[in-house]
């Protein structure tokens, strides 16, 4: 069984980029102990020396022509979705 | 049998007209999150006027809100983008458009499609066509229900580990998940790249046939997709079918293994040759499904930061505006699934499992390209129940999950499967029952499915 602590869920808040509140961070801290001490069963298996599978097409390196596509978008059609933008550019807060 | 039939060489107005009155008529299941009828009168007006033809042409059809369309939002169930118009379609819609269809309103689903009753939506559950008590299953849940209610004859929808085939099962409509890459997912919102597919839930197996065939193909948009190879077809000879051991124990609802048994001797009736087969590793199939999805999930969805798209939370510093728009933004399981993902690829745990559960993958794969060498169609139900009640496992994530077990298999693997309609329980419920081939099979099992319609 993991044992998952408030800190623990913290970092993975961080990583995540969740800002979460107190009520949440308890609530997932459990579940996030319940689903890993299920799929832990997986330790169980043998898998010493089998090759991963990360895709299960068979395509390998498909290529196409060097050319520029612009999938009938416009640039100004991208920007009006920005939820603040100014001068053609996506405007954000200050960074740091 | 056909249901698109009907809505062939009629008016395409009246088509538009019938669907939308019956979508207003059914409102209280909260199977649409919107209806675009100014395009879809507009579309029909072209059709009528013979400006626009094809093989669907007035055919009215509903897609999940997870695919992007021209003439309303495009919302993932989530809060996130609950007011985000695509600039653009996806290309299972192009198509289907270029044959003369016409998309009415979008279906309500799980945000971001994660999860397997509709419950997650953050517009609120879908009720289940049957027993308004009673979960639509998901996460196609409102694809699935407006099928059932006979709003149009066939809904677009997404499977990842299911989310076509169980809500199908729940509903009592057929709903095909095809071999990973023969539709492109161009332009729909992605959940975990290496099993999300697109496909479709219809009133009969030949209506799915009918529009998979358009759907399919490559595109140079999505360089996953297959080169095209359905081609629909009768079925010449009798097939050697495998009944899954492990999806027929006493963990499965009596009911559904009556049923499941049912339909198997028909299929015994009608020539096919039957006979028990065992996979051992499907017993690890949902634990590598957890580990590897949540993996993808936290990488897919790290674009919604609430900067270039969606809302973005009113916040002084730029991470900040990161950490509330991802708060707001996203509901409760799409949290879990995130940080399950950051969680399993994490510096010191990939190896243990993220790695451990790629592994495992290869052995499942194997041992379905072996059994694919006795078989040519495996069978067992779609999921272990019926539709499960409103709130019955929301409160345990992990109970959630097993509504997976079955399906899950199929997708880690690339397989194609169907769900059937199966008959219901005395209650009434509808039951499914699941078809699984080997890759490029699809036409095979459709073929099957239809045999057994009849």
């Amino acid at each position: 069984m993991t044992d998952i602590s408030t800190e623990d869920v913290h970092h993975l808040a961080q990583l995540s980029s969740l800002q979460l509140d107190d009520a949440e961070t308890e609530a997932l801290r459990v579940d996030l102990e319940n689903i890993l001490g299920y799929i832990e069963q997986l330790s169980e298996l043998d898998t010493e020396g089998v090759e991963p599978t990360y895709q299960v097409t068979d395509l390998q390196n498909v290529w196409r022509e060097d050319t520029v596509d612009d999938y009938g978008i416009s640039r100004d059609s991208l920007l009006e979705l920005a939820p603040d933008s100014v001068a053609h550019q996506i405007k954000v807060p200050k960074v740091l | 049998m056909s249901r698109i039939a009907d809505f062939i060489g009629v008016s395409a107005r009246e088509n538009v007209e019938k669907a939308i009155a019956t979508a207003r008529e059914n409102e209280q299941f909260n199977a649409l999150l919107s209806l675009s009828e100014e395009r879809a009168f507009d579309r029909a007006a072209k059709v009528d006027a013979g400006e626009i033809t094809g093989r669907l042409a007035g055919v009215p059809f509903i897609a999940k809100d997870n695919f992007l369309t021209l003439g309303d939002t495009t919302t993932a169930a989530s809060k996130f983008l609950e007011s985000f118009k695509a600039p653009l379609q996806a290309t299972a819609i192009e198509k289907l458009e270029a044959e003369g269809a016409i998309c009415i309103g979008k279906a309500n689903l799980d945000a971001f499609a994660h999860g397997g009753s509709t419950e997650n939506s953050a517009y609120g559950p879908t009720k289940n066509a049957i027993d308004q008590e009673r979960v639509a299953g998901g996460s196609s849940g409102g694809s699935a229900v407006s099928v059932a209610l006979n709003i149009v004859p066939f809904a677009l929808g997404t499977d990842t580990g299911g989310s076509i085939r169980q809500p199908a099962s729940f509903n009592g409509v057929v709903g095909i998940k095809p071999t990973y890459g023969t539709v492109s997912r161009y332009g729909v919102v992605a959940m975990a790249s290496s099993t999300d597919t697109i496909g479709v839930l219809a009133a009969t197996a030949e209506d799915a046939e009918i529009v998979l065939d358009i759907l399919s193909g490559r595109d140079s948009k999505d360089m996953t997709t297959l080169p095209d190879f359905f081609e629909p077809k009768g079925l010449s000879e009798p097939r050697r079918i495998g009944v899954i051991k492990e999806f027929m124990t006493e963990d499965v609802d009596p009911e559904v293994r009556a049923r499941t048994s049912e339909y198997i001797e028909t299929m015994k009736a009608k020539g096919h040759t039957i006979e028990e087969v065992s996979l051992p590793m499907l017993k690890y199939a949902l634990a590598i499904y957890y580990i590897v999805v949540p993996a993808e999930i936290s990488s897919n969805l790290g674009r919604y930061d609430g900067i270039r798209y969606g809302a973005r939370a009113e916040a002084e510093t730029l991470g900040e505006v990161y950490g509330l728009s991802r708060d707001h933004g996203f509901v409760p399981e799409n949290k879990r699934r995130i940080m399950i993902g950051s969680y399993v690829l994490s510096s010191g745990f990939f190896d243990a499992y993220y790695l451990k559960a790629q592994k495992a993958r290869t052995l499942l794969i194997n041992e379905f390209n072996k059994v694919f060498e006795s078989f040519d169609v495996l069978v067992g139900p779609v999921a272990p129940t019926p539709a499960f009640k409103l709130g019955e496992n929301t409160e345990d994530p992990v109970k959630m999950y097993l509504a997976d077990i079955m399906t899950v298999p199929a997708s880690l693997a690339g397989l194609p499967a169907v769900s059937v309609p199966a008959g219901k329980t005395e209650a009434g419920l509808p039951v499914g029952v699941q078809l699984i081939g080997p890759r490029r099979s699809d036409a095979t099992l459709l073929a099957l499915a239809r045999q057994g319609e009849v």
